[in-house]
């Protein structure tokens, strides 16, 4: 069908925004690089947080969190750049997007990291401690190269979430991979660019993706 | 903090709006139902379809299942919305945000009733094929009522999470919650409009992600 | 075949019809030889019980009679039906055998009734009223006729595998194959379950049974079926597979099966 590869492949006007597209997938790779240290952090200190006895903390940090989880990360995103400006806060779009996905990232790898915490047996603790480790080596040697194994699928799973998500960036006119090609669209009256940054996400994501897929299978029990 | 309060939470000025409000929220429900009950029952017929073992078919779920992992939401929602014109095929901006999100939903939960059709142990099979049911059969009467008991928390998980990316739908202008409550903040230029926003999203969404939270501590438990 | 055909139109019982024919049996997972040419008959009526030690691929023959393996090559017959045809039915087929588990593989979405009547209903054909009064005739005859609406998580392991046996029996098939019915039970259960099957002998069902209950094989079994590596080291009567005129190598396996070293 030469009518679909000329409107939705074409190869002449790829050629000429490609040099867009690239800056896109800069500016979406810095986002990400940005926002994913700040949410994993972010996320590994709630759920040590978590994990200190202390009742009234827990559920304080777990109200923030779902609050987190239940607030939409365009939500989120709208509210700082566009609503912060009133009290005086003014972000960037980079700095807005990196805010918003890092706080909506993190309190989903506080769950993963609350569950993988608490999935390392009592037992593992008790057994090392009795051998006369501080809590530091405790931790360090034992519950979280454990932990760590066990949640391993789901914090891959996460980061690719958290890269797609920079997507969003674009409805603040963040010039990311998806506005870019919003942008050369507008410009060539073709929809190739899109079709182009759809593919260009595949390229990158679908070997995470499989890896996931794969890091699951082995650890399903085999019945 | 006066400030604060002034700006925020001026709900008096949003009052006679709230016929647009709530037509904004019920927009957000009605797309996130919709998309629910397409991609849901959709994921399942594919999980059923890549059972039957042909091996191009599969390779053609499993392609599908991919691309619809690997492709931010918002990037399929667009190219459903702006490219597809292009090709003849024309919708409405709240049209192609639940075409494009129900087919991400199913191509999740396609891998999760998967996942939960391996689970079920191979004896199940065994005992339905040995009193002479067939596959169609066993797989109806015995193998799925168990398997989708299995996938109700993380599907839970993920519809919630795909309700919450109709709000998407604003980029491409779809009148939801959140493109109301935007335009209102831009058009008079009072952020108390996004501060109801959030709340109604919380007042949405809270309770689903407490409620997803209690049954997955429900299967945790029914484990061990 | 003939002959028992026309002994039994004559009236003439001379000899209990072959039910179960096993010729030359084989099968193999990739390089290994699961089964090495068995051939093995079972008269209506009897009760053979197959033993050895494990990956002596008695489990494997079994499941080759209702075909839920399927054999490399060699041939199977069910009375006049040839099991092993490519143009067999093979719902039809298994309507005709019922099967125990050593899994017991109870519906945990159904009822201890449910698990019973579901293929009545579904592949007999039955009405639910119909189905639920066979399955209720079938669970009382193991014992369990006040236990029809618990869920196999509220009943114990013997009684699931009872369920389990009258969920195969509420067919009635022409024969019963045992998978090792007890090998998964907590030992103070067992019994309960081999009393059923006992029962079940003397009322005359066909039964081949896999197991490794030494004493309840020589009890019950008719024949003993002694397999090694794929192949038939030795057949007859408990007395002569298990006594003075064992083959040495079955003597060490019942002494380690003895001294718990099995």
């Amino acid at each position: 069908m030469p009518d679909f590869v000329s409107t939705f492949l074409n190869w002449h006007v790829l050629i000429t925004v490609w040099p867009l597209l690239a800056e896109g997938v800069g500016t979406t790779l810095a986002l990400a690089t940005l926002s994913l240290p700040i949410a994993i952090c972010g996320g590994l200190l709630l759920a040590v947080l978590h994990g200190l006895e202390s009742q009234p903390l827990r559920s304080l940090l777990i109200v923030y969190i779902d609050l987190l989880r239940a607030i939409p990360p365009l939500v989120l995103l709208i509210f700082i750049f566009y609503g912060l400006p009133f009290v005086g806060i003014e972000l960037g779009p980079i700095t807005a997007a990196t805010l918003a996905l890092a706080m909506n990232g993190s309190s989903f790898f506080a769950e993963i990291f609350r569950a993988g915490l608490e999935g390392v047996p009592r037992g593992l603790r008790e057994a090392a401690r009795s051998t006369g480790l501080t809590w530091w080596q405790t931790m360090a040697s034992v519950v979280i190269p454990i932990g760590v194994k066990a949640i391993l699928p789901d914090l891959v799973s996460n980061t690719i979430e958290l890269f797609k998500e920079t997507s969003i960036a674009s409805a603040v006119a963040l010039q990311e991979l998806l506005r870019s090609a919003e942008i050369a669209q507008g410009i060539t009256y073709n929809p190739t660019p899109l079709i182009a940054a759809a593919i260009i996400y595949l390229a990158t994501l679908w070997p995470f993706v499989r890896l996931v897929s794969r890091i699951q299978k082995c650890s399903l029990p085999i019945s | 903090m006066h400030a604060l309060l002034r700006h925020f939470f001026y709900f008096s000025s949003v009052l006679p709006h709230w016929r647009a409000i709530l037509d904004g929220f019920l927009l957000t429900v009605e797309m996130s139902v919709l998309t629910i009950l397409v991609g849901i029952p959709l994921g399942l017929v594919l999980a059923v379809i890549r059972l039957l073992g042909v091996k191009a078919v599969n390779l053609l779920v499993m392609i599908y299942v991919d691309v619809f992992r690997a492709v931010p939401q918002l990037v399929i929602i667009v190219i459903f919305y702006f490219a597809l014109p292009y090709g003849g095929i024309s919708m409405g901006p709240a049209t192609a945000t639940v075409a494009a999100l129900s087919l991400v939903l199913a191509a999740l939960a396609e891998e999760i009733f998967w996942a939960s059709i391996g689970a079920v142990p191979k004896g199940q099979w065994d005992a339905g094929r040995s009193t002479g049911l067939g596959f169609l059969s066993t797989l109806r009467y015995i193998i799925l009522p168990q398997a989708i008991r299995m996938s109700v928390p993380p599907l839970t998980n993920r519809a919630i999470g795909i309700s919450k990316s109709t709000t998407l739908g604003s980029v491409v202008a779809a009148p939801e919650l959140l493109n109301i409550t935007g335009s209102l903040q831009s058009n008079t230029a009072n952020p108390s409009f996004l501060t109801v926003g959030a709340l109604l999203f919380i007042l949405l969404f809270l309770p689903l992600v407490r409620w997803s939270r209690w049954l997955e501590g429900q299967m945790q438990q029914r484990k061990v | 075949m003939t002959e028992a055909a026309v002994s039994a139109e004559s009236g003439v019982d001379q000899r209990k019809k072959d039910l179960v024919i096993i010729r030359d049996l084989r099968k193999n997972y990739a390089a290994l030889e699961v089964l090495r040419g068995i051939n093995l008959t079972v008269r209506q009526g009897e009760a053979v019980v197959l033993v050895g030690p494990s990956g002596s691929g008695k489990s494997t023959c079994l499941r080759c009679i209702n075909r839920l393996e399927d054999p490399a090559s060699g041939q199977i017959f069910l009375g006049d039906t040839e099991v092993t045809s490519r143009h067999i039915d093979l719902n039809r087929l298994r309507q005709r055998i019922g099967m125990v588990f050593q899994g017991i593989n109870l519906y945990p979405h159904l009822t201890a009734l449910e698990n019973v009547t579901l293929a009545l209903r579904k592949v007999v054909g039955l009405s639910r009223h119909a189905a639920n009064e066979k399955g209720k005739h079938f669970l009382s005859i193991v014992g369990l006729a006040d236990r029809f609406d618990f869920y196999p998580s509220q009943l114990s392991g013997g009684q699931q595998q009872r369920v389990g046996i009258a969920r195969a029996l509420a067919l009635e098939p022409e024969v019963m194959l045992f998978d090792e019915p007890t090998s998964s039970l907590d030992p103070e259960l067992v019994g309960e379950v081999l009393n059923v099957m006992k029962r079940m002998r003397e009322s005359g069902m066909t039964m081949v049974v896999v197991t490794h209950e030494m004493q309840f094989a020589g009890e019950m079994a008719d024949r003993v079926v002694f397999m090694e590596q794929g192949a038939i080291l030795q057949e007859g009567r408990a007395e002569e597979v298990f006594g003075a005129s064992a083959h040495p190598r079955i003597r060490d396996f019942l002494q380690r099966v003895k001294t718990g070293g099995y």
